[in-house]
């Protein structure tokens, strides 16, 4: 390749890239557009491409925000039908301010409707991420923490899960790619009945693709890795020491070791196996934990664990 | 050589210089979204943004854009919070303001919404009381910042 060659290659990729950032167009478009111009498609050839393009590129990526947060709701209704909410208000004040603190500093601190916490009256040691940022935790869990260090890596970890949209990510494209036909086959802003009873069925097995993943199947063994790596990053930005998570995995093991196949047990991966990836990302040195946030999670927690 | 590294040059900066030349009209793509004054989520609040409202971007640092509002202030907001999509068509807003077809604005504000869960609520398939005692446990920034304080976690990296 001579010297012209690399130049014009270089420039060629540049737009593209510049194409890429900005969100200007879609690949298949782009694709169009330089077979186009360069004589490789026709007019129509390209036309087709674009279109064809279009359908096939919907996926859980194609989900807006809002999208996502009435994905969300619905999982967390469904939830609700299995696992009953822990109807205490102090407690759950307290949860909420911990959670919705750390995530201002998670890498997406903005979702629809924002990130809320509840805790759940289950002794199950378990916690569920709903797309959007609901989030689920046990009381089963909470035993698991000694400490609102250790609490905030549970939390931590499930804010991970809504930032990589690991939820979304469960749904069967088959369903998407339905969803996304219908809307844009129907013009009209509001949908009309037959379209919204076709929708609605998209829907809900949308939302059962997702709780059937929280709560049976589980997330993948690299989503629970990525999801513990990203909560170690977060503690970090949001001050917390970062070898809480350890701690707490620790306990989570020994509590999970009288309930092998339940719940959490079931979902994730051995909490030990858990600690063994994240030790050499995190510093060994530990400083006992603060004498205030230890008295404020005791203050809040006690009551709902009681004897734990 | 010296070719090659002119050409590498070259893709560096003209992605760079496109991205600036382009820096647009964006979305607010959550309900509602505070501009702060300073990149940080803790940030004094300036002005409030609502789902669909069209900001005018800069570039983006550290994933947080300098936004401009329709009436001239300016503050950050997280591009978790910005599409560069249009979301949905406000009042008031043309297709000229926006530069957008209407076709795409009603498809992005189609799907899976409020109009679904409506259904489902009337069909009583689904029970939403808890998810709506949730949504209304919203902690504001000042609380955080308080709860923080007194926690003994100053600062920290936003």
């Amino acid at each position: 390749m001579n010297a012209r060659h690399w130049l014009a290659l270089s420039i060629g990729m540049g737009l593209l890239t510049a194409l890429w950032f900005c969100g200007c167009e879609g690949v298949g478009e782009v694709g169009a557009e330089l077979g186009r111009a360069t004589g490789v498609l026709t007019e129509d050839q390209a036309e087709s491409v674009k279109r064809g393009a279009t359908a096939v590129e919907k996926s859980w990526q194609d989900l807006t925000p809002e999208q996502e947060y009435y994905i969300g709701r619905a999982v967390a209704a469904r939830v609700f039908e299995t696992y009953q909410p822990l109807d205490r208000p102090e407690a759950n004040a307290y949860l909420n301010l911990l959670g919705q603190s750390l995530a201002v500093f998670s890498e997406r601190p903005e979702t629809f409707g924002g990130y809320r916490f509840l805790l759940l009256d289950s002794d199950e040691v378990n916690a569920f991420a709903a797309p959007g940022g609901l989030i689920l935790v046990t009381r089963g869990m909470l035993r698991c923490c000694e400490n609102e260090d250790e609490l905030a890596a549970v939390l931590a970890h499930e804010i991970c899960h809504v930032q990589a949209k690991h939820g979304l990510r469960a749904i069967k494209q088959s369903r998407l790619t339905e969803a996304f036909t219908i809307v844009a086959a129907e013009s009209a802003k509001q949908l009309g009945s037959e379209e919204l009873a076709s929708l609605t069925r998209e829907f809900e097995s949308s939302v059962g693709d997702v709780v059937m993943t929280l709560t049976t199947s589980g997330y993948s063994r690299t989503q629970e890795r990525d999801a513990d790596a990203a909560a170690v990053r977060l503690l970090k930005r949001a001050g917390y020491p970062e070898a809480a998570i350890l701690t707490m995995l620790k306990r989570m093991d020994e509590r999970l070791a009288t309930a092998r196949g339940l719940g959490f047990a079931k979902t994730h991966p051995s909490a030990s196996s858990r600690a063994d990836a994240l030790k050499p990302a995190i510093p060994t040195a530990q400083a006992a934990p603060d004498a205030v946030r230890q008295q404020r999670f005791a203050t809040a927690m006690q009551p709902v664990l009681g004897g734990r | 050589m010296k070719t090659k590294i002119l050409a590498v040059l070259v893709a560096i900066t003209v992605p760079i210089c496109v991205g600036i030349a382009f820096a647009a009209p964006m979305s607010v793509q959550v309900r509602n979204a505070r501009v702060r004054a300073t990149p940080s989520q803790l940030g004094k609040t300036v002005a409030a943004v609502d789902y669909g409202e069209v900001v005018e971007t800069g570039a983006v640092q550290n994933g947080w854009y300098p936004v401009t509002m329709p009436d001239g202030a300016k503050g950050w907001l997280h591009e978790s919070a910005l599409s560069k999509k249009p979301v949905a068509m406000r009042a008031g807003t043309s297709d000229v303001d926006t530069g957008v077809s209407s076709d795409e604005v009603a498809l992005a504000g189609k799907g899976f919404n409020e109009q679904v869960e409506a259904k489902l609520r009337a069909e009583g398939t689904l029970d939403y009381t808890w998810v709506d005692r949730m949504a209304a446990l919203e902690v504001g920034a000042e609380q955080i910042v308080e709860f923080r304080r007194q926690g003994n976690l100053p600062g920290g990296a936003l």
